[in-house]
C-alpha cells in the first residue's frame, strides 16, 4: 500500500499547490470576450451575408430556370394552339372555297347550257322562219312560173286560147290542186 | 511487480491542474500565455477560412466554398432552423460564431504543436455561457416584456397553485443559475478531463520509457497507444461539446421565443 499512499500524497500535494480550476482568470475573461465579439463581428458582417447571398442566388437560379422552362412550355402550347386553330381555319376556308367553286361551276355550266339552248332555239326558229319564207317565196315563184309554163304548154297542146283570165286561173288552180293531191 | 512500483512511484509526478497553468511566454505579461495565443489564433483562422470560403458567393460553389458552406449550413439548418423555427435567421450569426469558436479551440487540444484546448480554462467557457445567458434572456424580455417574461419563468402556467412552492425556486434557479453554469462547466470539464487524460497517458508513457526498468520500457508503447486512441476519442468529444453548447443555446433561445416561457 506504500505506493498508493505515495501517489495520493503526491496528488494532494500537487492539488494544494494548484489554484482552483473553477476560479476564472481575469485576463482570460477579457480576452475571451474580445475574441468572441471580434469573431462574431467578422462572421456576421463578412461571412453570413455572403453565404446567404450565394443561397439566394442559388434558389433564384433554380427557380428562375424552372420558371423559364414553364414559360417556354406555356409559349409552346400557346403557339401549338394557335397553329392548330389556324390550320383548322385554313382547312375550313379551303373547304368553303372548294364548295363555292363547285357551286359556281355548276351555276356557270347551267348558265352556259341555258344560253346555248336559247341560242340553239333562236337559231332553229330563225332558220325555220327563213326556210318558211324561202319556201313561200319559192312556192309563189313556182306557182307563177309553173302556171305560165303550164298554161303556155296547155294552150300549145290544146291549141285553145285561154285568154280569159278567170278561166285561166281556175284551170291552173285545179291543176295545182291535182298535183298536190297526187303528191 | 511490487518492487517496480515502490522503486518507480516516487519518481512519477501525476499530471495536475498545475499543468494547465502555462507560464507567460513574453516576460510577465498575462496576455502572453498559450491559451490566449490559441484563442486569438482561432479567431484569425476561423475568420480567414470563412472569408476565403464565402468571398466568391458563387452559385456553383468550389471546393473551399463548399467546405465553408457545409459548416455554415449545419449550424443554420440543423441547429438554427430546426430548433428555433421561423425567426432563426436573426440568431444564425451568433450560433455560427459560437459553434466555430468552440469547435476550433477544442480541436486545438489534439492538433500537433498547439495541443491545448483553451476551453479547459474555465474563464473562456464562462464567457460563452454569459453570452448565451444574455442572448436568451434578452430575446425573452424583448419578445414578451420584462414582467411577463419573468413571471412566466417564476410561475409556469397550467400548474396547480400549491406546486409553485416547489416549482418557483427550481425554475428561477434553472433559468438564472443552473443553465449558464451547466453550459460552461460541461464544456470546461470535458475539455479539462480530456486533456488530463491525454496528459496521463502521454506523460506516463514517457516516464515508463525513460525508466531504468526494462519491463516498464517494454510496456510504455501501450501507454502511448492509449494516448493516441484517446486522442481520437477526444476529437469526438471536442466536436460533440461544440455541438452541444450551440444546440443548448439554440434551445434556450427557442424556449424564450415561445409564448409560454
Amino acid at each position: 500500500m506504500f505506493e498508493l499512499h505515495t501517489l495520493i500524497s503526491a496528488a494532494t500535494k500537487a492539488a494544494e499547490e494548484a489554484p482552483n480550476p473553477l476560479i476564472p482568470n481575469t485576463t482570460e475573461l477579457i480576452v475571451g470576450t474580445i475574441a468572441f465579439v471580434l469573431l462574431f463581428l467578422v462572421l456576421r458582417s463578412k461571412v453570413v451575408p455572403m453565404f446567404e447571398k450565394a443561397f439566394t442566388a442559388r434558389t433564384e437560379a433554380i427557380q428562375g430556370g424552372m420558371e423559364k422552362a414553364e414559360q417556354a412550355q406555356r409559349d409552346a402550347e400557346l403557339a401549338l394552339h394557335e397553329y392548330t386553330a389556324q390550320l383548322a381555319d385554313a382547312r375550313g376556308e379551303a373547304q368553303k372555297i372548294r364548295e363555292d367553286a363547285r357551286v359556281e361551276g355548276v351555276a356557270i355550266i347551267e348558265d352556259f347550257r341555258t344560253k346555248a339552248q336559247e341560242e340553239a332555239n333562236r337559231i332553229t326558229v330563225q332558220a325555220a322562219a327563213s326556210i318558211e319564207a324561202e319556201r313561200q317565196q319559192a312556192i309563189k315563184a313556182l306557182r307563177t312560173e309553173v302556171g305560165a309554163l303550164a298554161t303556155e304548154l296547155a294552150s300549145k297542146i290544146v291549141g285553145e286560147a285561154l285568154d280569159d283570165q278567170v278561166r285561166q286561173s281556175r284551170i291552173v288552180d285545179r291543176f295545182l290542186d291535182d298535183l298536190e293531191k297526187s303528191n | 511487480m511490487r518492487s517496480f512500483f515502490i522503486a518507480s512511484s516516487p519518481g512519477f509526478v501525476p499530471p495536475s491542474t498545475n499543468d494547465f497553468n502555462l507560464p507567460p511566454s513574453i516576460g510577465d505579461s498575462p496576455y502572453s500565455t498559450k491559451p490566449i495565443f490559441l484563442v486569438f489564433l482561432s479567431v484569425i483562422l476561423i475568420s480567414a477560412f470563412f472569408i476565403a470560403a464565402s468571398r466568391k458567393a458563387a452559385v456553383v460553389p468550389g471546393k473551399l466554398q463548399f467546405a465553408g458552406e457545409s459548416v455554415y449550413v449545419f449550424v443554420r439548418k440543423s441547429i438554427g432552423e430546426e430548433i428555433i423555427g421561423h425567426e432563426f435567421m436573426r440568431f444564425v450569426p451568433f450560433l455560427f460564431t459560437l459553434f466555430t469558436f468552440v469547435i476550433t479551440n477544442n480541436v486545438f487540444g489534439i492538433v500537433p504543436l498547439l495541443q491545448f484546448p483553451a476551453m479547459s480554462h474555465v474563464a473562456f467557457a464562462y464567457v460563452l455561457a454569459i453570452f448565451s445567458f444574455i442572448v436568451f434572456h434578452a430575446v425573452g424580455i424583448k419578445k414578451q416584456g420584462l414582467i411577463k417574461y419573468l413571471s412566466g419563468i417564476a410561475f409556469m402556467p397550467g400548474v396547480p397553485k400549491f406546486v409553485y412552492i416547489l416549482l418557483t425556486p427550481i425554475e428561477i434557479a434553472t433559468f438564472f443559475i443552473v443553465r449558464p453554469l451547466t453550459l460552461s462547466l460541461r464544456l470546461f470539464a470535458n475539455m479539462f478531463a480530456g486533456h488530463l487524460l491525454l496528459l496521463v497517458f502521454i506523460s506516463g508513457g514517457h516516464y515508463m520509457l525513460t525508466n531504468d526498468h526494462l519491463l516498464l520500457k517494454i510496456l510504455s508503447p501501450f501507454s502511448f497507444a492509449m494516448g493516441i486512441g484517446m486522442s481520437f476519442f477526444e476529437f469526438m468529444v471536442q466536436c460533440l461539446q461544440a455541438y452541444i453548447i450551440t444546440l443548448l443555446t439554440a434551445l434556450f433561445i427557442a424556449g424564450a421565443l415561445a409564448d409560454e416561457h
